[in-house]
């Protein structure tokens, strides 16, 4: 169908979800309490605002991803190239890859992957 | 009206609405989140010029780990509405100058594109399309690939020597 | 032939026999979004009562026979029972983002479909990016993920969220680069020309080790993806109570579910896909006969079936391996699956490019 399936699908899923949370609202008799809208945190009462300051390991995990997720975007088009290519193309992939690696062996050496 | 016009009128007010709101927006996590919407935007008008591929990228790449990782910063500092530092008033108008010199450039940029509507280039078809653009990057642009594999290491090592300095 | 390419086909030159084009196509896209929803709420009743079931089967019990023969509608008792359980929000949440993160979820989910082949020429949009799309697309998950987490104000839900964020994007790395492998074999993006090239084999039989190491890191890395134990630790019971979606409750809960047992479906459809050739019914080589008898059987059974497959081994892997702690999964990602995934790619542009395949 094309392009325009992408419509359908989104306006299938708003509409699947909107459905079925509004006839969810018809069906249900909804009551209100102070005690209801706290945050539940296993019955005691919360203490301290939620939003509260990570680790920063997460931060360093996430900047790494994002470098690796670019250099997977690279070997989209040479995956699909690679066999026309020939032997050029492993030669190059295993040049990209090994500079790569370096930077790997560097991370880990310092112990950024290590989780703390 | 051609559906592909609606489609692109609509994606175009989508995406000024979104970086208005992004701009505007009290809370970080709103803006972000924004962001998000423009970058889904321009990807939609990527794909009604045939670029597939670039749509996609900018999917993955900006949509995909980029705002992930904006989150997870806003997250990690805990940057909520109000602990935001308030900027200082000479750094307001300095930005006022920034935006409106960038504004100018733009709109002197975009003053010649009746011109060149009128001589639309044609380069087929698939230019956009990935294989097209995976033979011409290893056999062609062999050099320039390999040596951004050099810019990834160096922003490797920048992300560790950044993420280890605390301890 | 009674097949489902027929069905559509019928459908459309009917339409177009009595409509004016515009109102078929219109018509059409009717069809086809009632169709997902259909599959959608198919697909949430069919998988709860297998995992419910596949796990009373490992672990030596009836599991659910009360509801139904065999107890095959609880799960329909079950969605009856959380459409009239009140779809709350917490007093301190961020009301917008908390209401808007299912349907981003469901969205997500639901975009996954379209260049999923489910039988032969029956597939929503064969683009020819098919297999990068899937990446991109299920990238966004996440962002559904985060924003829940963070919008619920909730220390569980946050913590949880952050977890799973942090698991996601560490685990497309690894499934990318597997992925890659057959791309690289079939040379082609398109999903309907990957399956087309596993037509004498499935890439699993044809292309050696390498591939099969690229398929158990697939599994891995998806059952990884879509949050399921033994990397379930974002919704760790034990010690999250719930991960992300711990204020979620009533209809919103259930999209979230949904969406996650969709998603699981939706993985294991790209791996049969890729790995297991699809539609695509057991060939061997020149064997015209075997051949001839395994094309009887109809493509959509082949799909449907492969892919249950891979569902009931990610369900066992349920049942099987502990939980991880978050160290060790970024452990087994980042020092392990990564560089084997890359060394493995390499292995597997050899094979591809010296045509050392059958």
């Amino acid at each position: 169908m094309g392009a325009a399936s992408l419509i359908v699908l989104i306006l299938a899923a708003i509409a699947f979800s909107a459905g079925a949370i509004l006839i969810a609202k018809v069906v249900t008799k909804a009551t209100k309490n102070k005690q209801k809208a706290e945050p539940y945190e296993s019955g005691i009462p919360t203490r301290g605002p939620s939003w509260v300051q990570f680790n920063v390991g997460y931060y360093l995990f996430a900047l790494l991803f994002l470098i690796f997720d670019v250099e997977l975007i690279f070997l989209y088009p040479w995956a699909v190239a690679a066999k026309k290519v020939g032997l050029l193309a492993l030669v190059e992939i295993i040049i990209f890859f090994f500079i790569l690696f370096m930077g790997f062996l560097y991370a880990h050496k310092k112990g950024a992957l290590k989780w703390k | 009206m051609e559906i592909t016009q609606i489609l692109f009128w609509f994606l175009s007010v989508l995406a000024v609405f979104g970086a208005l709101m992004m701009v505007t927006s009290k809370n970080p996590v709103y803006s972000v989140l924004w962001l998000i919407v423009v970058f889904f935007a321009i990807s939609g008008h990527y794909i009604l010029l045939n670029a597939q591929f670039l749509a996609i990228v900018n999917i993955i790449v900006y949509a995909g780990a980029i705002m992930v990782l904006f989150l997870f910063v806003i997250m990690l500092m805990n940057l909520n509405a109000e602990t935001e530092p308030q900027k200082n008033k000479w750094l307001k108008i300095a930005g006022v100058v920034a935006g409106c010199s960038l504004m100018l450039v733009f709109v002197a940029a975009l003053r010649q594109s009746d011109e060149l509507l009128k001589a639309p280039v044609s380069m087929g078809g698939e230019t956009g399309l990935i294989k097209t653009l995976g033979k011409t990057l290893f056999t062609d642009y062999v050099l320039p690939f390999e040596i951004s594999s050099v810019l990834f290491l160096s922003a490797m090592v920048g992300a560790v020597v950044i993420g280890k300095k605390g301890d | 032939m009674w097949s489902l390419s027929n069905i559509a086909a019928n459908i459309d030159q009917w339409l177009n026999a009595n409509m004016s084009p515009t109102w078929a196509l219109i018509v059409e896209m009717v069809i086809a979004g009632v169709a997902v929803i259909g599959l959608f709420a198919a697909l949430g009743l069919v998988l709860v009562i297998m995992e419910r079931k596949v796990s009373a089967w490992i672990q030596i019990r009836l599991g659910p026979n009360r509801v139904g023969p065999k107890g095959m509608l609880q799960s329909l008792a079950d969605t009856l029972k959380l459409l009239v359980k009140e779809g709350m929000t917490p007093g301190g949440a961020d009301k917008l983002l908390f209401n808007v993160a299912p349907f981003v979820a469901m969205i997500v989910a639901m975009l996954l479909l379209a260049p999923i082949a489910f039988a032969k020429d029956f597939q929503l949009w064969d683009l020819n990016i098919g297999v990068l799309y899937i990446s991109a697309v299920s990238s966004i998950s996440v962002i559904s993920i985060l924003m829940a987490g963070w919008a619920s104000n909730n220390k569980y839900s946050l913590l949880g969220a952050m977890r799973s964020g942090a698991q996601i994007v560490s685990y497309e790395l690894s499934a990318g680069l597997a992925v890659l492998a057959i791309v690289v074999l079939t040379g082609s993006l398109r999903i309907s020309d990957i399956i087309q090239a596993q037509e004498n084999g499935w890439w699993l039989f044809k292309g050696h080790i390498p591939v099969i190491i690229a398929f158990i890191i697939f599994i891995i890395a998806v059952t990884a993806e879509t949050n399921r134990a033994p990397f379930d630790l974002a919704e760790a019971e034990s010690e999250l109570t719930a991960g992300f979606h711990t204020e979620y409750s009533g209809m919103k809960f259930a999209l979230f579910f949904l969406a996650e047992y969709v998603n699981v479906f939706i993985v294991c459809a790209i791996g049969a896909t890729l790995f297991l050739g699809g539609w695509m019914p057991f060939h061997i080589g020149n064997w015209h006969a075997f051949n001839g008898v395994m094309d009887w059987i109809p493509s959509s059974v082949w799909f449907f079936g492969k892919t249950f497959f891979l569902i009931f081994v990610i369900m066992w892997f349920r049942w099987t391996f502990p939980r991880l702690r978050i160290d060790q999964l970024l452990n087994l990602e980042w020092k392990y699956l990564l560089p084997i995934s890359m060394f493995n790619l390499l292995l597997v542009t050899l094979i591809a490019i010296m045509g050392w395949h059958f």
